[in-house]
């Protein structure tokens, strides 16, 4: 046993522990939920989690730990739970994630802790994601956070964007004792958890409610900055003398796919689609001003595999859609998005198109999309990814009929700031150049982490890099040392 | 919040607001605009900025009664809120000695150019100014237009005020009496934007337009003002506004801004409905003048 190991509560013998089911995470029915933009995770009641938790087998080398790029202590938390202490388990999260009612929801827990659980290997992983999603609710319901200890160092730090990576470094620089600003570019705080994630699979009140936290924790936000517009880095250091400034300004530009008819009314960015539906609230429209085209009754369609193009998707039905594709040009095992959404999106009706490669948006004569042309596809030998190149199968183009087609193939660098910095370096692409291990980018006393430095990923990595952020970032406060 | 700091009408439905946004004011250079919002329902909406006040911390905006937001916004007064503002965004106007300028202003695209002209003239060029509108009481910003111009041309399309006809009109007749112009700017609506360009084509003349497509974040993440320019999907918010009159397909645009039509009729009525005595006796065409700026 390490030393941080405390004796455990779980009555229950190892044998008896791996015969527990795992416990099924309520959820809104499929037929309902597909009508409504409510979350469609219900959350595990406390006999839940207390159930689920039993199941732990408290390894003595936690690989769930291991996994965690930002290392939460699961084995503790989890302890904590069968001991009854959810504040208890919170708090033993928020040492290492400060924002645990997010990552609890979305965060692909397969590929890190739930993956390298030891219970996959006799059935199903520990519920770590709906573990950890029960601590941080009941902790937010309860209203009890623990504050700050470390005393003011008079160090100032400016964050650039208060997506994922953005709250993450604010939350630990702030409790390590400096005074932190976050500058964001909308009127929204919360960046793609704001604008891109979708009510259904990431409440707005809860991101509001974790960034209450951090405010309470006394960061500072001020909204509508767009830095390198309205101030720059430089001034930013110079004039605001701000200590240290992290950028963390997440996806940039939205990729499109260079075929005839993008141009079409009906053919959206996902960035552009969820944008309106999630920032600015159009699937309540007109009670909300922003509109969003009105899909009841049309055939909508998503063209990409990852979980950006599933929120898309799922919002289209949502909104009335009568059929809703997934077009992805590899197969169901090349998808990148989360195994849960992948499930629930098929039990609400989407129709997986896989091994689809669209050539072609089809006008209907009036300057609005009527369809997709698209090829059939087959798998050919491993890409630069790793995954296996999809080949077009000659003469097998067919049309699909469509009103409102979404893009959901990635994004390119958004070059604002790195345009207006001084000796800021860029990779070939355009991305910010930060230290793997440090985040530190070219520029003293500038760090960068999240989409802005790796392009697209995930929420819980842009988390990780944020973490290791801001412990460089502490660190050159304390000793300025470059 | 954004104190409004001063608010009039200039025209019928046309008003001018000076804003508190010192750190806008501080960075704009002529040619961007801001997004704003109003309240907390509200959508986003980009609108150029006309003027800015960098010691008073100030930024001011020319905004016509088209939709919705508009009018509400239209409604406010000095010493009132604006819940969001956010900007200088998009690339300034290019400015250089370029020679012989004509500058070419439609309706409320006038507020639009005027700091751009300002700009060209300040950097020595001789500015040629064209402003015109429906009819006298919708000329603005003809002082300020014309202490910017070596020259001003005036044009009404019922002759109610100086000369009657288009601005193309005028711009046409520079040509056909060969006067010579290095750069053409155009602002206004798109049918007249379109028109500046296909008169300066054949002389391949420099054309700059500043486009105003629909626009949600306009820093580049969403895409949605993707314009059609010499075959290339251009971001208007983050490439432009301002573009070569010559390679934009203005078709695409004004497709493109027509997505909404609906929807936004559909808010138009039912804030008519749910206002209508202070709203009676605004006209049903407020929205022809300025395309799909709302």
């Amino acid at each position: 046993m390490t030393p941080a190991a405390k004796p455990s509560a779980n009555p229950l013998r190892l044998r008896e522990r791996i015969k527990l089911p795992r416990q099924p995470m309520p959820e809104q029915p499929a037929e309902e939920r597909a009508r409504n933009f409510t979350e469609v995770n219900l959350g595990y009641s406390a006999e839940l989690a207390r159930q689920e938790a039993l199941r732990c087998l408290e390894c003595e080398k936690p690989t769930c730990m291991d996994k965690c790029p930002v290392g939460v202590k699961v084995r503790e938390f989890v302890r904590l739970i069968v001991a009854g202490d959810f504040l208890g388990a919170a708090a033993k999260i928020r040492e290492d994630n400060v924002l645990p009612a997010i990552t609890g929801r979305v965060c692909p827990q397969e590929d890190h802790c739930e993956g390298s659980c030891k219970l996959c290997k006799k059935g199903e992983s520990l519920g770590i994601g709906y573990l950890e999603r029960f601590v941080a609710d009941y902790e937010q319901r309860m209203g009890t956070i623990s504050l700050p200890t470390a005393p003011p160092t008079g160090k100032r730090v400016a964050v650039v964007g208060s997506g994922p990576s953005g709250l993450t470094v604010a939350g630990d620089l702030v409790q390590k004792g400096h005074k932190v600003r976050v500058f964001e570019a909308l009127h929204e705080l919360g960046g793609v958890l704001v604008y891109g994630i979708p009510e259904f699979r990431l409440p707005k009140d809860i991101v509001r409610e974790q960034i209450d936290q951090l405010r309470t924790m006394g960061v500072e936000f001020e909204t509508n900055v767009v830095v390198g517009k309205t101030v720059t880095i430089d001034e930013l250091m110079e004039e605001e003398h701000y200590d240290a400034v992290f950028i963390g300004t997440g996806a940039g530009l939205p990729l499109f796919m260079n075929i005839p008819g993008e141009h079409l009314n009906g053919v959206y960015s996902a960035n552009e689609f969820l944008t309106r539906i999630n920032l600015m609230k159009a699937y309540q429209f007109p009670k909300y001003d922003q509109p969003v085209i009105d899909l009841r009754g049309k055939d909508a369609a998503v063209i990409g595999g990852g979980n950006t193009a599933l929120d898309a998707i799922r919002s289209a039905l949502r909104l009335g859609a009568r059929r809703a594709y997934v077009i992805y040009r590899r197969s169901e095992a090349e998808m990148p998005a989360r195994a849960e959404e992948v499930r629930h999106a098929r039990q609400e009706g989407i129709e997986f198109r896989m091994l689809t490669g669209p050539i072609e948006f089809l006008s209907d004569g009036k300057g609005w999309l009527g369809g997709l042309r698209c090829m059939c596809m087959q798998l050919g030998e491993p890409d630069a990814s790793g995954r296996r190149r999809p080949v077009p199968i000659p003469g097998s183009e067919f049309e699909l009929p469509l009103s409102v087609a979404v893009i959901a193939i990635g994004t390119s660098a958004n070059p604002v700031i790195q345009s207006t910095t001084t000796g800021l370096a860029t990779d070939t692409r355009g991305y910010i150049q930060a230290d793997t291990l440090t985040q530190r980018t070219s520029r003293k006393g500038v760090f960068a982490g999240g989409d802005i430095v790796t392009g697209t990923a995930t929420v819980i990595l842009a988390m990780a890099a944020g973490r290791r952020s801001a412990k460089s970032i502490h660190q050159y406060l304390t000793t300025g040392l470059w | 919040m954004f104190r409004i700091a001063h608010a009039e009408f200039i025209a019928p439905g046309i008003k001018r607001f000076e804003i508190e946004a010192p750190r806008i004011a501080r960075k704009h250079q002529a040619g961007q605009f801001v997004i704003l919002r109003l309240h907390d329902r509200g959508e986003r909406i980009p609108l150029t900025i006309e003027n800015s006040n960098p010691a008073g911390g100030t930024i001011s905006i020319v905004v016509q009664s088209v939709g919705k937001t508009t009018h509400l916004l239209n409604a406010l007064n000095t010493g009132d809120n604006i819940l969001d503002v956010v900007g200088p965004l998009g690339k300034p106007s290019e400015i250089a000695l370029f020679g012989n300028v004509v500058v070419v202003g439609g309706g409320v695209g006038v507020a639009m150019a005027y700091p751009t002209a300002a700009a060209l003239k300040h950097a020595g060029n001789r500015v040629v100014s064209i402003i015109g509108a429906r009819n006298r009481e919708l000329v603005i910003l003809e002082r300020e237009m014309r202490q910017v111009s070596d020259e001003l041309m005036i044009t009404t399309d019922d002759g109610s005020y100086a000369e009657k006809g288009l601005v193309t009109d005028k711009l046409r007749q520079l040509l056909d009496n060969h006067t010579c112009i290095d750069l053409v700017l155009a602002v206004g609506p798109i049918p007249m934007m379109r028109a500046v360009a296909e008169i300066t084509r054949k002389d391949r003349i420099r054309t700059i337009v500043s486009l105003n497509p629909i626009m949600i974040d306009g820093t580049g993440m969403c895409g949605g003002c993707r314009v059609l320019v010499d075959g290339r999907s251009q971001f208007a918010c983050v490439d432009g506004p301002e573009f070569d009159g010559h390679l934009v397909d203005f078709a695409v645009l004004t497709q493109r801004n027509s997505t909404y039509r609906e929807a936004e009729n559909r808010s138009m009525e039912e804030f008519r409905q749910e206002l209508e005595p202070s709203l009676a006796g605004i006209p049903d065409d407020a929205g022809c003048a300025q395309g799909g700026r709302r």
